[in-house]
């Protein structure tokens, strides 16, 4: 019936057309399904939706099919399985035939299964019957739902869901259990592994649950220490892939001691043989040993050790020694008849070796002894009969040993006389002994009764007093208690009992008087019975002694060098070898192992292996004798026949008690020893050379042995430290320690009272310190890797020293001299060299400084990588724009401006970097002035003339620009407005090939655009060609230093030209100038301007800051103030990143200053107020002036671009060098005194690029703008303000943050209350902590020194004259003396206007003096800080150029002091041509 | 002829000559590489002959079982020195195209040439800087502009590596023959300890004892 599923499937299956071989697979599966739907109804349909898909494309079952799937009822059916799937087989293929009857039948499988259609028929009928059946055992019901609250209900029966929270110890522990904690007690506790808390938890409730036993004493689980490592200790893998060529593949190749050979083996003579002779072996105990062999084995053990301790003897030498000693004391008493023992005793101390105590122990040693041989034989005669009982309970006889025990009769009479002599001479010891015991006893008894009685009486008088006081009241029990204490007297000795002890021990230790002496004797003689004679199990025994051989093989140094022959193994288990082999070696000895080996038949296996040890080279063959080395084996054998195996429980009790388990055991009698050679010289190595092998010296050494001494560490000190810090010994870490100190506590250790730290130190110094210090190779080495500035880049130290010359150190060591002396000339002012001197010495610091940080890499140095995009904040959208670049077009029509990339600077040589000047236009150039107001003019002024009529050329200037010495020159324009648009390229080359960016920083050169009129001079005319001479006079110059250039990458604006005040020959264009005069002020900025663009080719990272990377300059601001400015400048930085922001700024001693503190009035020199009392504008602008004739000194050219250093202003006007920051802070703090309203500008400008400017308030609401280093001002609305970007201001009480729309001046509101414009440092949320001023109170200035200026004034005058000669070589250079002193005078009324130009009657009054000569010339003015910018500035205007035969040169220098040294010089350069 | 004599007599400085190839690579992910190679060396050192860098062509995998990338490319450079410090090491860097066609870089990897003459095969094992952010690595995967050192040298210092996380990335196979001048004569001895080995070595490569041979 059950098989009704079958059918029913392969009726599904016959009609999806599967292949029979499928089917019946498939059959097979169902048929286990069946098996287990029974139990499952729920799977049953699952299956049944199954069946249905696979047929799914063939159609679904009839509606009566899928009606019989599920509707019959299956029996159980747990019998016989195999069976039935062979029947199952038949019925599906008989269902499959049976189907095709029904359905009309499209079966593939037609054709195969035709053969066994008839078998199907004949079980027809039976198919439908189920069918019918099935119906009765119906029921239908609709399935059972199961409410959840039900269901959970349930489940929590079932179901155990351990709780997260921490199980309370109590509850892990055994009741009324305090946790222990391992810890704390000192054991060790290895590291657990690391589970996260609740897992824990969770484990410990599950575990709660079970109740099981998982918890420790501490109430934790119980774990194993952390087994994981925390190093790989696997070797990195190289190759990934399998196919690798075969020539790259590992091979495995043992290790080897490459030093192990003996020194000097090389040469073929000196070989070394050591002979080892393998005697023989002995077991004494074999698997084979029948029972009896055990036994006969252990006889003879016992009869070795018998005879050994006859040997020995013990027993007579010990009772020879107690009589010795008794005749000794007897003869003392004698002498000393009449005193006691003891008192003898004491009175000599030379018998203390007599002593009682001496006796005694010699009588206990020899009673230990007697008792022993006693024991012995005991044993022997017990062995021996137990193996008289097994021969003749097993009726044969396996081994030869007889014993036989030879009595020897004594002398009854004088035998008893000597032991009752024995027993009287102990007793009296004994009770001598115990008497004296007694006397000291009783001695101390007394004695602790007299303090006893001592005490009592204190107590008793105590007493007395009170009970004066509290009579009867507790006077028993103090009674009591003294009895208590009284003690007892010691009990004396027994004397009787003494007597009978001694008896006693005598008759169980030693031979009874008048008994005969047992002598035991061991024979090897007696009979073993023929093997035909003995039970099966024994012969079969037998055979397998017969069978097996034994043969030894020689090792050398874990090699097998030799065997012995195999030699059969005798009846009586002794294998005579008797051997001898010559080993001829190379290698050191490390071990000579023998290993036994046993065979049998044609197998063979390792028995047991013996490690000889290697000889002393004193042994030599043949004054050894043979050794025996015992080895045992393990290794367990039974065996089924007499032998009584290895290893197996063995027992001769007939109960089968006692049970002792024998292992395979033996002797080995063998020898090793050196060889002898030809003339009886050892063939030994010699000592030396045995431990170690001496052919790498360094390698093997041992630091610790090295020294000498063991105890080259305080071992002691270890102890002490490792007892101090309580050392877990069982902590595997402290391994090592606990061993060190382990031998170091056994062995006697001397500890050295010195400490090494370099212990091989001295064995490195190849040379002594004072060598290495002279070598001069070393000093060049050493020099260049502290990258002392002479030596950085040094290229190529000679590899011997002799090619060091001393030359390559001139230079360092003068620079080194020159520190101490000051060079006078190059400074003409010893204020000045001082003030050169100590800024040296800060930028050494500064720069030591530098280098220390170079060394400091950030990731940025290292590493290019895509900015971090930011989605959120003012920048938003970056990673936006970037996506949206992908899309971009790759040529837009309107194409931007890229960023060059950038080139690090390290991999650059001469000639790589180009300055690129693009000039392009000129404004309002000076014009030529016409010279008609003088009749007889030259033919060249009528060209000018009518030039000058015409309104043509009024000016032909070109620009000139020279940078470190190159000149290039545009082409000529015409007209005071040109236009030039033309790129020069110049080269640049860095000082000593260094073209690291901390050098490049320090570059002071500086690029002069100096503008210039081309003037034609018509010589005359010779043969009808026109001879001109070209002259170029100068009208003005821009200086850029290259550090600006440098740090700004480029320079793109217009710039006012630096005109002379007075520029002879020519004037001002009028078309456009003054007309309105709506501000005088206004007319401050007219000047020539021109339009340029510098940039370097290609771009070069400029230095970062060192700001950025060594971000923790110390400070002694408030942390709170710091991390409020880091804020504040970074979320400016953020918002705003082309705004320069800066709170926080570095003094000179290196430490960071918050920036309002530098902010404070301060006085100007009293000479600068009081020179205009009446006109407060004029007083202004001197004092501007003062502070921009302060030297202005870049930062990162005196500091190699390290880092921007602030100094005070007292700091500044000593030093009298700063940037542009000292000059604005300076002004500022002047303009502060002064009264007016002044803010610092940290701005942007060109081209100084991040600079320091002034504000101040004027009267009504003007703001003007002050460049420091100028002493110009710009009102606010000014069209050329060389100040671009205002990024914040500072004032003594904030900082300003511009969070304009706007950056230009022109542009903005300087309304510093207005928070929406100007983000505040300090507000409500946080205050002004009240910083005091780094300033000092007030300024002292010194007084002028006019006899120093003029001193310096004639000076100059006299260098620059021989500068202009020296540029003249070929020219002869005349001065003119009458215009010089003419000229002279006009210098100081220059000064007295602030070099504004001056009347025309300056020029007139040129014109008039000098008559016909023509004449240009200008003065130049600057701020005094060297000569060598003077002359720079000189050489700039090219003066010196002119080449006309008749010129003639005038040159007047004016030196004007003001307060504090501060000097303005005035150079005024003519050069006049007679006409 | 006597000058010459007397060079080789009391010579100031030691050659090295680094002859070879870059064989290959071994990059299991990429495909379409090439490799550029630059000497670094220390301040006493001067290459005197050959290309002190260069770039190899770009190499495909071929279909065979082995993927490795071939391109066999010369190294032919001669060093003159004084000085051992600064010995010349060879910085590969390998780059290829990504996805997107971008070329980014597959590798930076660097080895010190051989010391002791004779021939040497080097694999250098390869890496790479990894970004610091994960998205940042999103977006230079998408843009195509992986992180790079500011200049490959860098892999050949020691000096601010710290700062740096890479990844590895393949090998790069490199074989070198070298030979020695005067290196001996000035007090440096790289020869193989063992006298059997530099018998061989002066024979096959090194011009090293030819002086005292003759």
């Amino acid at each position: 019936k059950g098989e009704s599923l079958q059918q029913q499937e392969a009726s599904l299956e016959s009609a999806s057309r599967l292949q029979i071989q499928r089917s019946s697979k498939t059959s097979k599966t169902g048929n286990h399904i069946a098996i287990i739907l029974r139990t499952n109804c729920v799977v049953f349909i699952c299956l049944f939706i199954l069946i249905m898909q696979t047929q799914a494309g063939k159609g679904l079952p009839t509606a009566e099919e899928a009606y019989n799937f599920f509707t019959f009822n299956f029996e159980p059916e747990p019998q016989d399985e195999s069976e039935k799937i062979s029947r199952k087989r038949q019925k599906k293929k008989k269902a499959a035939e049976e189907d095709r009857d029904e359905e009309g039948g499209e079966g593939v499988e037609e054709q195969e299964d035709s053969e066994e259609a008839p078998l199907v028929r004949d079980e027809e009928e039976d198919l439908f019957v189920i069918e019918q059946s099935s119906q009765d055992f119906l029921e239908v019901k609709k399935a059972e739902y199961i409410g959840y609250r039900k269901r959970v209900q349930q489940e929590s029966e079932l179901l155990f869901t351990p709780s997260f929270r921490t199980v309370p110890t109590s509850i892990k522990l055994p009741e009324n259990m305090k946790p222990r904690y391992l810890e704390d007690e000192g054991l060790y506790v290895g590291e657990r592994p690391p589970i996260s808390l609740t897992n824990e938890n969770i484990l410990e409730n599950r575990i709660l649950k079970m109740e099981e036993k998982w918890f420790g004493d501490d109430g934790r689980i119980m774990a194993l220490p952390d087994p994981i490592k925390e190093s790989s200790t696997r070797p990195p893998l190289f190759h990934m892939e399998e196919d690798l060529d075969a020539a790259l593949q590992t091979v495995y190749r043992k290790s080897k001691y490459a030093n192990l050979y003996i020194a000097g083996a090389a040469d073929p003579e000196g070989d070394y043989q050591l002979d080892v002779d393998v005697s023989g072996l002995i077991f004494s105990h074999h698997p084979l040993f029948s029972r009896e062999h055990v036994l006969g084995a252990r006889l003879a053990q016992l009869y070795d050790q018998h005879l050994t301790r006859q040997h020995n003897n013990l027993t007579g030498h010990l009772t020879d020694k107690l009589n010795g000693l008794r005749s000794a004391l007897r003869n003392m008493l004698d002498i000393h008849s009449g005193q006691s023992l003891t008192q003898a005793i004491t009175m000599s101390s030379i018998f203390v070796c007599f002593s009682p105590e001496c006796r005694r122990n010699t009588r206990q040693l020899r009673d230990s002894e007697q008792e022993k041989d006693r024991t012995l034989l005991k044993n022997i005669v017990k062995v021996w009969k137990e193996i008289k009982a097994l021969r003749d309970f097993q009726k044969f006889t396996n081994t030869p040993y007889k014993l036989y025990l030879r009595r020897e009769n004594v002398d009854r009479s004088s035998d008893e006389r000597e032991y009752e002599d024995e027993i009287l001479a102990e007793v009296v010891e004994l009770e001598a002994e115990s008497e004296e015991d007694y006397q000291r006893k009783f001695a101390e008894y007394k004695k602790q009764l007299e303090e006893w009685k001592l005490w009592r009486r204190k107590q008793k008088t105590k007493k007395k007093k009170r009970k004066k006081k509290k009579k009867g009241q507790a006077q028993d029990d103090t009674e009591e208690e003294d009895e208590d204490q009284e003690g007892k007297p010691p009990e004396k000795p027994d004397f009787d009992s003494i007597e009978q002890q001694v008896r006693e021990k005598a008759s169980r230790i030693r031979r009874k008087p008048g008994e005969a002496i047992l002598i035991p004797e061991l024979s090897a003689s007696g009979n073993i019975t023929a093997s035909e004679l003995c039970p099966r199990a024994e012969i079969a025994r037998r055979e397998d002694v017969s069978r097996r051989s034994l043969f030894i093989k020689i090792l050398y140094n874990d090699k097998e060098v030799s065997r012995t022959d195999s030699r059969s193994l005798n009846t009586d288990f002794r294998v005579h070898f008797g051997q001898i082999f010559n080993l001829k070696i190379v290698n050191c000895p490390q071990s000579i192992n023998l290993q036994v080996f046993e065979e049998i038949g044609s197998s063979c296996s390792l028995l047991a292996q013996v490690f000889v040890p290697v000889p002393e080279p004193s042994v030599v063959m043949g004054n050894i004798p043979l050794e025996e080395f015992e080895f045992s084996s393990n290794q367990r054998v039974m065996f089924d026949h007499e032998g009584v195996g290895s290893d197996v429980p063995l027992s001769f009790e007939a109960d089968g008690s006692n049970k002792q388990t024998l292992l395979t055991s033996g002797k080995l009698s063998c020898c090793v020893s050196w060889g002898i050679g030809e003339d009886d010289v050892p063939l030994a190595p010699p000592v030396s050379q045995q431990p170690v092998g001496i052919h790498s010296g360094l390698g093997r050494l041992d630091a610790v042995t090295y020294i000498g001494a063991s105890g080259l560490y305080d071992m002691k000190k270890i102890g002490e430290w490792a007892t101090q810090s309580r050392l877990d010994p069982n902590d595997p870490k402290n391994a090592s320690i606990m061993q060190l100190l382990k031998v170091a506590s056994s062995g006697e250790v001397t500890a050295p009272e010195y400490f090494r730290l370099e212990q091989l130190q001295e064995e490195f110094n190849f040379v002594t310190d004072e060598e290495l210090e002279r070598s001069k190779r070393f000093r060049l080495l050493r020099l260049r890797n502290q990258e002392v500035a002479e030596f950085r880049n040094y290229k190529g130290v000679p590899a011997l020293e002799r090619e060091v010359t001393d030359k390559v150190f001139q230079d360092y060591e003068k620079r080194l001299k020159e520190g101490e002396i000051i060079d006078t000339k190059e400074h003409l002012d010893s204020h000045r060299a001082l003030v050169a001197k100590y800024l040296q010495k800060i930028r050494e610091s500064v720069i030591n400084r530098f280098i220390l940080a170079k060394h400091h890499y950030l990731l940025s140095d290292l590493v290019v990588e895509e900015e971090i995009p930011s989605i959120g904040g003012a920048g938003s959208g970056i990673l936006g724009i970037n996506l949206f670049k992908l899309a971009e077009p790759k040529r837009p029509l309107k194409p931007q401006r890229k960023e060059r990339k950038k080139v690090t600077a390290q991999n650059l040589s001469d000639g790589d970097i180009k300055l690129l000047i693009n000039i392009i236009r000129a404004f309002e150039v000076p014009v030529r002035r016409p010279q008609t107001n003088k009749p007889g003019q030259s033919s060249q002024s009528a060209i000018q003339g009518s030039d000058w009529l015409l309104g043509q050329v009024q000016v032909r200037p070109f620009v000139e620009v020279s940078f470190q010495r190159t000149v290039l020159q545009t082409t000529t324009a015409d007209g005071p407005n040109p236009c030039w648009n033309e790129e020069l390229q110049l080269p640049f080359s860095a000082p000593n090939g260094d073209y690291s960016a901390a050098s490049l920083q320090s570059v002071k050169d500086e690029v002069f655009i100096n503008i210039f009129d081309e003037v034609v001079y018509e010589t005359g005319v010779v043969r009808k060609s026109v001879h001109t001479r070209v002259e170029k006079h100068w009208l003005g110059s821009v200086k850029i230093p290259f550090s600006t250039i440098y740090s700004q990458s480029r320079i793109d604006g217009t710039f006012k030209v630096n005109t002379p005040a007075v520029l002879l020959g020519y004037s001002k264009e009028l078309s456009h100038g003054t007309n309105g005069g709506y501000d005088t002020l206004r007319s401050l900025s007219e000047g020539v301007f021109i339009t340029l663009f510098i940039t370097i080719d290609p771009q070069l990272v400029p230095g970062e800051s060192i700001r950025e990377k060594v971000n923790h300059f110390d400070s002694q601001e408030d942390e709170h103030l710091l991390q409020a400015s880091e804020r504040f400048e970074r979320d400016a930085a953020q918002a705003y990143p082309d705004r320069p922001c800066i709170t926080t700024i570095i003094d000179l001693n290196g430490k960071t200053v918050f920036i309002t503190r530098y902010i404070r009035p301060l006085n100007p020199p009293q000479e600068l107020l009081d020179a205009f009392p009446n006109n407060p504008q004029e007083t202004t602008a001197l004092v501007a002036r003062f502070v921009s004739l302060i030297p202005s000194l870049p930062d990162r050219v005196s500091f190699s671009g390290a880092c921007d250093l602030w100094s005070t202003c007292d700091q500044f006007l000593t030093l009298l060098a700063g940037d542009e920051e000292e000059h604005a802070v300076l002004l500022c703090n002047y303009f502060l005194s002064m009264g007016k309203k002044a803010w610092l500008i940290i701005g942007t400008a060109i081209p100084e690029g991040p600079t320091a400017y002034v504000l101040t308030c004027e009267q009504n609401h003007n703001y003007l703008i002050w460049n420091p280093s100028s002493g110009q001002c710009y009102g606010q609305h000014e069209t050329f303000c060389p100040l671009q970007t205002v990024g914040s201001l500072v004032n003594a009480d904030n900082v300003w943050f511009n969070i304009q729309e706007y950056t230009s001046p022109m542009t903005m509101s300087f309304d510093v209350t207005k928070t929406n414009l100007w983000k505040p440092f300090f507000s409500r949320t946080f205050s002004h902590p009240g910083l005091s001023s780094v300033q000092p109170d007030e300024l002292v200035y010194r007084r002028t020194d006019k006899a120093a200026a003029a001193e310096l004034q004639d000076r100059i005058e006299k260098i620059l004259k021989e500068k202009i000669m020296e540029w003249r070589p070929r020219h002869p250079t005349r001065w003119n003396r009458y215009c010089t002193t003419t000229l002279k005078q006009f210098l100081p009324k220059l000064e007295l206007s602030g070099g504004r130009d001056m009347a025309e009657g300056h020029r007139h009054e040129l014109q008039s003096l000098l008559g016909d000569n023509r004449i240009s010339g200008f003065p130049l003015h600057m701020p005094f800080s060297e000569i060598r910018p003077i002359i720079e500035a000189v050489y700039s205007t090219g003066v010196h150029h002119v080449q006309a035969s008749n010129v003639e040169f005038a040159l007047a220098v004016y030196v004007h002091p003001y307060p504090n040294n501060v000097l303005s010089v005035w150079v005024y350069l003519a050069s006049l041509v007679r006409t | 002829m006597t000058e010459a004599v007397m060079a080789t007599n009391s010579p100031s400085v030691f050659l090295l000559t680094v002859n070879g190839q870059i064989e290959g690579a071994n990059f299991p992910e990429y495909d379409n590489l090439y490799c550029k190679y630059c000497f670094v060396y220390g301040h006493d050192w001067a290459p005197t002959s050959g290309l002190e860098e260069g770039i190899t062509q770009i190499t495909c995998k071929g279909s065979h079982s082995s993927h490795k990338l071939i391109w066999n490319f010369p190294l032919e450079t001669t060093f003159k020195s004084t000085n051992p410090s600064g010995w010349p090491q060879l910085v590969v860097s390998v780059y290829g195209p990504d996805v997107f066609g971008n070329d980014v870089v597959r590798g930076y990897g660097a080895t010190h040439i051989p010391f002791t003459p004779g021939q040497h095969t080097r694999t250098i094992p390869m890496f790479v800087p990894e970004p610091t952010w994960r998205l940042q690595k999103f977006t230079s995967w998408l843009l195509g502009r992986r992180p790079e050192y500011t200049d490959p040298k860098v892999v050949a210092q020691g000096e601010g590596r710290e700062v740096t996380r890479v990844r590895s990335q393949g090998f790069v196979t490199v074989s070198f023959n070298i030979m020695t001048k005067d290196m001996k004569k000035l007090g440096y001895d790289t020869g193989p300890s063992s006298p059997a080995n530099t018998q061989s070595a002066t024979s096959g490569w090194s011009t090293e004892e030819q002086p005292y041979k003759i």
